[in-house]
């Protein structure tokens, strides 16, 4: 059953990362192709915060114009930020 | 296997929360009527977020203005291809609409004496064309994102009931065309609703993810404008379509006109600067679709870059390493993060991106959704409204003015709303009774794609429409591209018909929901390509090598053939044609000329 509620959750969060801007659209597609089908819950618990941003000040973290209040928050953001490979 | 269909009641049914949605819903609401709004996303994860620029209205707070050259410049933008009585009462509308913002909290940038600020846009001038004039307003570079905070705040206040996370699947309409509601999908859950109102409002936004390149988010995907086709309604003007230069290639992020002002370069695989062989003087400075088509044209001449020769390169490694991160700030991060290239270094790839769709749902200038009929080419679908992007009224014509959009979506927002207020107060309290296919289209849809086997894969076939695009309905057309490409898209109609989802569990199934939005991207693609296939001439955003600058058509628009608007129909894919309405509602009509700037 926790199985079942954590793929659900990360369901929800794949369908969250669907945004307002291309630039974060683009950035998080990059993020869940790297990811396993269900999120880790501490994984989770950080793009939920992540994604409950709005989307100018989510792209200026994505961006690297500000960082994270929170350093764990700050540390996905790297992760997502690791740009593509040509 | 047939779905339980659940029916739920409102006055009235809005589809989508951007700011025609939102703006729409207010007007209903705070009539005290039963709004309800379906939205795939939270309100304020719209599209409309991304719109920076402003909104036009001729409040003269810096300068003397006037509606009326707002409306000429409007006209003259459309290259006359815009209706005349929309135009005049989205520009005389603007002011309202713009207080009125202003009354729900809307942060507006401000002179000293108070009065909301505002700059100069392109294409906006004073005095029918004679100079710049500052007609834009702005909340910093954030305006859509507060307009649509501004709105969300005022429907909460109103009650409006929100439905978030909710994809309308299809238009609800009985025998005699009338429209009834819309079928939904609360993506939380996977089960199906049916939205019964008196009053539909399409407010869906654009579709410009049909293309390869587009700087529209991913949820662009012109779900009204699909259902609309699907539902017999005819599509206008789809062959137009809005594109900027530079797009990462492969992304389509932007890459501001700044960067060229700044002194970058855009260079072809020999690494020849080729502005300079068409625009001698303007050079990488030349406009818009001056600098799109050079960049075509070197790619369709096999001087593009990469593997598959399909991009061009945007030059600034010749600038000092401090103007780039001063003067450009975020130009360097976004070719890090979505070229991968550090352009401090290596030059950007880029390639002309499609920005807005110019065309729509047919509607009047009261929002009310038209169709040709017996009686006349603009009979009205009882029931049925859209506005903003998804909508073609018609004010931008064959191409729209920078900050006419955010205009667009609030006056036809509170246009339709108004609208269909009025028409509720004068019909009969209850609502028509559902016929019995009501959810057929629906339930047929989602059955196929439970049940398909071999079929085709979403992903692929998405790209395979959204490349086809590119390369045969771009920013520059050329007659064989468009003709093959007309056969190429029907092809890839056919896999559209046949997309096979392995995920098929219920709760947030982001496979199902993006075959379902595939469904309706190629609606648009089919209509894009085939009108214009059709259309043998240039003007606008729609740009024929076959159809070139002459005496006789100037700029390559034929005025005695093609002064009209397209209507396209699924059904038989099939096109129509109507007259353009060139008689404003109590001024002259702005008369054709060439469109020079």
């Amino acid at each position: 059953m926790e199985k079942e509620q954590q793929r659900i959750r990360t369901e929800r969060l794949r369908w969250h990362s669907r945004r307002a801007l291309l630039e974060n659209d683009l950035v998080l597609q990059r993020f869940w192709q790297n990811q396993p089908e269900v999120l880790e819950e501490k994984q989770a618990a950080l793009l939920e915060r992540l994604l409950e941003m709005e989307d100018h000040d989510l792209w200026e973290l994505l961006s690297g114009r500000r960082d994270a209040d929170d350093p764990a928050v700050q540390g996905l953001v790297e992760l997502l930020r690791q740009p593509a490979v040509q | 296997m047939s779905q339980k269909v659940t029916v739920r009641k409102f006055d009235a049914v809005i589809v989508g929360a951007g700011g025609a949605g939102l703006r729409a819903a207010i007007q209903l609401s705070e009539a005290g009527l039963k709004t309800a709004v379906l939205t795939k996303v939270f309100p304020t994860r719209s599209h409309t977020v991304a719109a920076q620029g402003g909104v036009a209205a001729s409040l003269g707070n810096s300068e003397e203005d006037h509606w009326h050259w707002h409306m000429y410049d409007t006209v003259k933008g459309s290259d006359w291809l815009g209706d005349q009585d929309a135009i005049e009462f989205m520009c005389r509308k603007a002011n309202e609409c713009v207080i009125e913002l202003e009354h729900y909290g809307m942060p507006f940038d401000r002179l000293d004496n108070g009065r909301i600020y505002q700059r100069p846009f392109g294409g906006h001038m004073s005095n029918f064309g004679e100079k710049p004039v500052r007609r834009s307003c702005a909340a910093a570079d954030r305006t859509g994102h507060a307009m649509l905070h501004a709105m969300y705040q005022r429907n909460v206040r109103a009650s409006t009931q929100f439905f978030v996370e909710w994809m309308a699947l299809d238009l609800i309409r009985d025998a005699e065309g009338e429209v009834l509601g819309v079928t939904a999908m609360e993506m939380e859950t996977g089960e199906i609703y049916a939205f019964h109102a008196r009053a539909t409002i399409f407010a869906t936004g654009g579709a410009g993810r049909i293309y390869y390149s587009s700087t529209n988010a991913f949820i662009n995907t012109g779900d009204g404008v699909g259902m609309a086709a699907r539902a017999g309604i005819p599509l206008e003007d789809m062959e137009f379509w809005q594109f900027h230069p530079t797009g990462v290639a492969g992304a389509g992020v932007l890459i501001t006109e700044g960067v060229r002002g700044e002194g970058g370069i855009l260079r072809n695989s020999n690494g020849e600067r080729f502005m300079e062989r068409y625009a001698p003087n303007a050079k990488d400075l030349a406009s818009r679709d001056v600098v799109s088509r050079a960049m075509v044209t070197e790619i369709n001449e096999g001087r593009g870059c990469g593997p598959n020769k399909d991009f061009v390169l945007l030059d600034i490694t010749h600038l000092p390493p401090e103007t780039i991160m001063k003067r450009l700030p975020g130009i360097h991060e976004i070719a890090v993060q979505f070229a991968g290239v550090d352009a401090l270094k290596e030059p950007i790839p880029v390639v002309p991106t499609c920005h807005y769709q110019m065309g729509g749902i047919p509607t009047n200038y009261h929002g009310q959704v038209v169709v040709p009929g017996k009686r006349s080419q603009n009979e009205i679908v009882p029931g049925f409204y859209a506005a903003g992007e998804c909508a073609c009224a018609s004010v931008h014509g064959a191409n729209r003015l920078g900050t006419n959009s955010l205009l667009d979506l609030l006056v036809f927002g509170k246009s339709a709303g108004e609208t269909a207020v009025e028409e509720l107060k004068k019909s009969p309290k209850a609502h028509k009774e559902l016929p019995a296919d009501a959810f057929e289209r629906s339930l047929a849809r989602l059955d196929r794609l439970n049940t398909q086997k071999d079929g085709a894969n979403v992903h692929e076939t998405q790209l395979a429409m959204r490349r086809t695009m590119q390369k045969h309905a771009g920013v520059f057309r050329f007659n064989d591209l468009l003709k093959e490409g007309v056969q190429k898209i029907l092809e890839v109609q056919q896999d559209v018909q046949r997309t096979e989802i392995k995920d098929k569990s219920q709760v947030f199934n982001t496979a199902r929901i993006e075959a379902l939005e595939l469904d309706n991207l190629i609606e648009v693609a089919v209509a894009t390509m085939v009108s214009a296939e059709a259309r043998k001439e240039s003007r606008g955003a729609h740009v024929r090598d076959d159809a070139p600058d002459t005496p006789e058509h100037p700029n390559g628009r034929d005025d005695a053939n093609w002064l009209k608007h397209t209507l396209w129909y699924k059904e038989g894919n099939r096109l129509d044609y109507k007259s353009v309405n060139l008689r404003p509602l109590t001024v002259e009509t702005i008369a054709l000329k060439k469109r020079a700037y």
